[in-house]
């Protein structure tokens, strides 16, 4: 059986200047609860991995708002100017990963792999500084893996095993990123009986787990409401027109 | 009809039926308002689903179901749901027959640049590069000139999306096929002569014989 903690209790294990996988894509999937309360604690100087900085006061963002983050590892800033501002000033340090290369590079880090090889970014900014290696007379961009300290997760369900199960896009990078750290702090939107999940539905073992919370309705509202606002007068400037 | 208008119509009938197709966010998303649902096409959305749908209704909308500019979509029946690495696997691996992305430049060699203005915009590559490097075809949809500067060039001075080929252009004026031999000038839209395209265009650009009209037909 796990623990289930509170966000306070989750944010306290977190010490000053921790490396920090962070699941959620534009903050749907992102533990907003473990956020919230991170920003609450008063620690900082993370190093933070994650697919996007989403959006002023949105997920990953609220970091961001609360100058948190000393270095970020992201594939896209665009939609959150407060993070190019940081970058801009050097109160922050971007390191900006093809999504893909990220999402392997965190995979590569949880299943014991020494890098990856590919495609991607080769002739570009993002070859700079990084070895290349033929194969077969095809040549490969020498990509390494990424781990973190501590993996915050967020999932659809949990049981008091610790397995996970995700819904819809809200899975993103939640279950390479639960294989790629020393401690996985899992927050799930409902917690429920040993047995109730069928195996097949398990999509992040238990054993990977290491404490559980349970996740916000009003952060979730919150994202919500941000997406309808969203929905309503899209986004369509050049930060976003070439994602 | 207007520019963006022209070009998404024009790059939905390179769309086959029944394949798996990734659109770009801008031009490239109005392509799928000119495909008819019985072309039977899935649409990848890189944040992790096969078989995006359109926008749901005031009230229908699952927070945990959008596309990856974060805004709600539907899921159509018979849609996966996806993690990261598979998503970007079905891209990379060969499975995505087909990416429309918007571009910045592209130059006589086909390679195109789209995700950064070194000192003004770096918002960072997100998902293109690998769409790019990965996908089994690559379409451009962009205008043909930004302010009146040409936006096909013969090198690019942006930096690179991916040193890969892509496979066609489409602009308000032409369609474009990047070959080994250079570009070619494949289609003219309606109404717009072959000069006024060579003039609005940096890159060498080979016209072979008569250039046709582009169609803009949606039904097929």
């Amino acid at each position: 059986m796990k623990s289930v903690i509170s966000a306070a209790q989750a944010a306290a294990r977190i010490p000053d200047g921790a490396v920090l996988m962070i699941g959620g894509f534009m903050g749907v999937g992102s533990p907003h609860r473990m956020i919230d309360a991170l920003v609450e604690c008063g620690r900082g100087s993370f190093t933070v991995i994650a697919n996007d900085s989403a959006r002023p006061g949105i997920g990953i963002g609220k970091l961001i708002d609360g100058r948190r983050i000393r270095r970020l590892v992201v594939s896209h800033i665009g939609t959150n100017p407060e993070t190019q501002r940081q970058m801009i000033t050097g109160e922050i340090e971007v390191e900006l990963v093809p999504q893909g290369t990220l999402a392997e590079r965190v995979r590569a880090g949880g299943f014991g792999l020494g890098g990856i090889l590919t495609k991607t970014g080769l002739g570009t900014p993002v070859e700079d500084g990084k070895p290349t290696f033929a194969v077969d007379g095809e040549t490969w961009l020498v990509e390494r893996p990424l781990r973190a300290d501590f993996a915050l997760v967020a999932a659809k369900q949990a049981d008091y095993v610790g397995n996970l199960c995700y819904q819809l896009t809200a899975q993103n990078f939640n279950p390479i990123m639960a294989m790629a750290a020393d401690i996985v702090i899992a927050e799930a939107e409902e917690i429920v009986a040993v047995g109730i999940v069928p195996p097949d539905m398990v999509r992040t073992p238990g054993v990977l787990v290491d404490a559980m919370l349970r996740g916000d309705a009003s952060a979730r509202d919150l994202q919500g409401a941000v997406a309808t606002a969203e929905r309503a007068a899209p986004a369509t400037g050049a930060a976003r027109s070439q994602q | 009809m207007n520019a963006q208008e022209i070009i998404a119509r024009r790059v939905a009938r390179e769309v086959r039926p029944g394949t798996l197709v990734n659109l770009g966010i801008g031009i490239p998303t109005l392509v799928a308002n000119y495909l008819p649902a019985s072309l039977g096409v899935f649409f990848q959305s890189e944040n992790g689903v096969v078989g995006m749908g359109a926008r749901p209704p005031e009230g229908m909308e699952n927070r945990n179901l959008t596309d990856a500019g974060g805004s709600f979509v539907t899921a159509v029946p018979g849609a996966a749901s996806i993690d990261s690495a598979m998503s970007f696997g079905l891209i990379r691996g060969g499975h995505l027959d087909m990416t429309v992305l918007g571009g910045l430049q592209v130059d006589a060699q086909g390679r195109l640049a789209n995700w950064m203005v070194p000192g003004k915009m770096v918002p960072g590559m997100g998902g293109a590069m690998d769409l790019v490097s990965g996908a089994r075809r690559v379409v451009v949809a962009m205008t043909h000139t930004a302010k009146g500067v040409p936006k096909i060039v013969p090198c690019c001075t942006l930096p690179l999306t991916s040193l890969r080929r892509v496979s066609l252009i489409v602009t308000e004026m032409a369609v474009v096929e990047p070959t080994e031999q250079g570009l070619v000038l494949r289609e003219r839209a309606p109404g717009v002569s072959v000069e006024a395209i060579l003039a609005a265009t940096e890159a060498p650009l080979r016209a072979d014989g008569e250039v046709p009209e582009m169609s803009l037909e949606s039904a097929r």
